[in-house]
């Protein structure tokens, strides 16, 4: 086994995510069987192999720091699911 | 003549030639989709309103011949994941189904520019995370020709779209061969640049190291237009490359005399369906006879490549997917207790199983103890899978392989057996973790009477010669031209 019943749990609160114990049953069997077959890349001789971190090799991108136009409280919080005056509101965080 | 079968060079012409105007091209549409989408559900959320305007628009530039471009009132889908300014843009997941950009893509905006008319948002696997678009949190797409099975995924709208003629032509995403999968499923072209070619600017992100924008289109030529529209370096989007971006339609060059193209081992796995072995085989002894060279290569890492996939792409996944909070847009549970319980019932709420899958997945090879056993090894692997195409490509100029192991399979088949279902994109995902041009064309059909797609693949940002073999082999065969019976 690579993942048990408890670990699944762990990585959901980690994730933010809220599983009912059915879903948490099923993830733990389906987890187990993905990444047992990821296993696999131990097969395979990393020794001195650099990983990648960008496919196309661009330097560092740039730009001078300059005010530029953004986009207007108005539109930007027209989704928000709940709002006040030029603010998103969430539920109290410091009790 | 029934104008939704024209491809976008040909409407073109004939709106030139004034035969018709964009707005009626534009209803003709409208008809066709009236007609079969009720089947194919290849649409989310039809754009008619703005459509008409798109194309009232469009008339007046070509009675004026001011502005004009090929693309003047052409009929397009773009996929629901490309953020349209005001348009619901859903990403086919309920955490975003009340989500209205206050922006236009990149792409999104230079069709816009170039006069193109958006006829609806496409239907797609949630979150570009599926191969059969039946992770759709707003219900399946069907395939133009068998409806009992999957258009592909996860671009499933935009290719089933453009083969059902509810479109000209589409735009899709390819994080793992979610363009070239669903065009060989659905027997049309799918185009997936090399990874910065094209501004990912207000492309709603997956995978951020593997996603590229691209064009589903019923012919190369159409590829072409779509690739001189969208190209180019973006400074909204850092990983997009500053090189000149060429003339694609310079590559529409009907002739592979002296080419060299290699076909990797490989690639023909075990498991893989007869007939498209047959219809690939076939289509590669046509463009031997042509002139081509044709030498079989070895590309040794291969089987490697959905392992480390699955691990690089949840990663980045768990990671982009971090957003999805109810704070700023979309989704927000009702009945929590505290900001966390929010974050939890939210999320839990708003994404679908695949979804909740593949974050699952990322956060845990991401989680301290880990990262050095998944990720890095992961990206250890990409290098050497990266290394083994830049070995090819000394010697080749394109490879040739199936796009998919099989044509396209029934509903429900995979549903339940996420492997299964990971495993049948083994034939496109290299190609992403390497950040490299690839074209799907149809090349045959199964005796069952389903399109086959020919995968070719070419170096980075060296897509003439990967299109150029394409135009070659669409020119001298006519599988492209047969076209599902949806009555």
């Amino acid at each position: 086994m690579k993942i048990g019943f408890k670990d699944v749990e762990y990585v959901a609160g980690l994730a933010r995510l809220r599983l009912s114990d059915e879903e948490k049953e099923e993830f733990t069997t389906q987890l187990d069987d993905i990444l047992t077959y990821m296993d696999k890349l131990n097969e395979v001789d990393t020794t001195g192999v650099e990983p990648t971190s960008h496919v196309i090799s661009i330097k560092n991108v740039l730009r001078n720091d300059e005010v530029r136009e953004s986009l207007p409280s108005e539109p930007s919080l027209k989704n928000a699911p709940e709002k006040e005056r030029a603010f998103y509101k969430v539920p109290k965080i410091i009790a | 003549m029934e104008w939704s079968r024209l491809t976008a060079h040909e409407a073109h012409e004939y709106l030139m030639k004034k035969s018709f105007s964009s707005l009626e091209l534009t209803q003709s549409f409208y008809d066709c989709i009236k007609a079969v989408d009720s089947k194919v559900a290849a649409y989310l959320t039809p754009m008619e309103e703005e459509a008409y305007q798109q194309a009232q628009q469009a008339d007046e530039k070509i009675a004026k011949g001011e502005g004009v471009t090929e693309l003047t009132g052409i009929p397009l889908a773009l996929k629901d994941i490309l953020c349209t300014k005001s348009i619901r843009t859903t990403c086919a997941s309920k955490i975003l189904s009340n989500f209205y950009p206050p922006y236009d893509a990149t792409v999104v905006k230079k069709l816009r520019e170039n006069g193109a008319v958006f006829l609806g948002k496409a239907n797609m696997d949630e979150f570009a995370m599926g191969s059969s678009t039946e992770n759709s949190g707003f219900g399946i797409t069907r395939n133009p020709w068998d409806l009992n099975r999957i258009p592909g995924g996860s671009s499933g709208g935009s290719a089933a779209a453009v083969a059902a003629d509810e479109c000209i032509a589409s735009l899709g995403s390819d994080t793992g061969g979610s363009i070239r999968q669903p065009a060989a499923c659905c027997g049309v072209v799918g185009f997936k640049p090399t990874y910065g070619r094209v501004s990912r600017f207000g492309l709603v992100a997956f995978a951020s190291s593997l996603d590229q924008i691209g064009p589903i289109t019923k012919d190369v030529t159409d590829c072409t237009i779509l690739m001189n529209s969208i190209s180019g370096h973006d400074t909204n989007d850092s990983t997009s490359v500053n090189v000149a971006v060429p003339d694609y339609r310079k590559a529409l060059v009907n002739d592979v005399k002296g080419m060299k193209l290699g076909i990797p081992n490989e690639y023909f796995v075990e498991g893989m369906d007869p007939d498209v072995e047959r219809a690939v085989w076939e289509a590669i002894k046509l463009l031997e006879k042509w002139g081509a060279s044709i030498k079989e290569v070895s590309l040794p890492h291969t089987e490697y490549a959905v392992a480390t996939y699955y691990i690089i792409c949840t990663a980045e996944a768990s990671s982009n997917l971090a957003r999805y909070d109810g704070v700023k847009y979309g989704h927000r549970a009702k009945g929590y207790d505290g900001l966390i319980d929010m974050y939890g019932k939210t999320r839990s709420e708003g994404f679908g199983p695949e979804v909740k899958r593949r974050i699952m997945l990322g956060t845990y090879v991401l989680s301290a103890g880990y990262y050095d056993a998944y990720y890095r090894k992961a990206q250890q692997v990409r290098t050497l899978i990266r290394e083994d195409f830049d070995r090819a490509f000394e010697e080749y100029d394109a490879l040739l392989t199936a796009t998919s192991p099989t044509p396209a399979f029934m509903i429900g088949e995979k549903v339940k057996d996420p492997l299964q279902m990971y495993l049948s994109d083994i034939l496109t995902i290299p190609v992403n973790l390497a950040g490299l041009p690839g074209i799907s064309i149809p090349c045959g059909f199964s005796r069952g009477g389903l399109p086959i797609g020919l995968q070719i693949i070419g170096k980075h940002f060296d897509e003439e010669k990967i299109l150029r073999v394409a135009y070659t082999f669409e020119q001298r065969t006519d599988c492209h031209l047969k076209r599902p019976r949806l009555d």
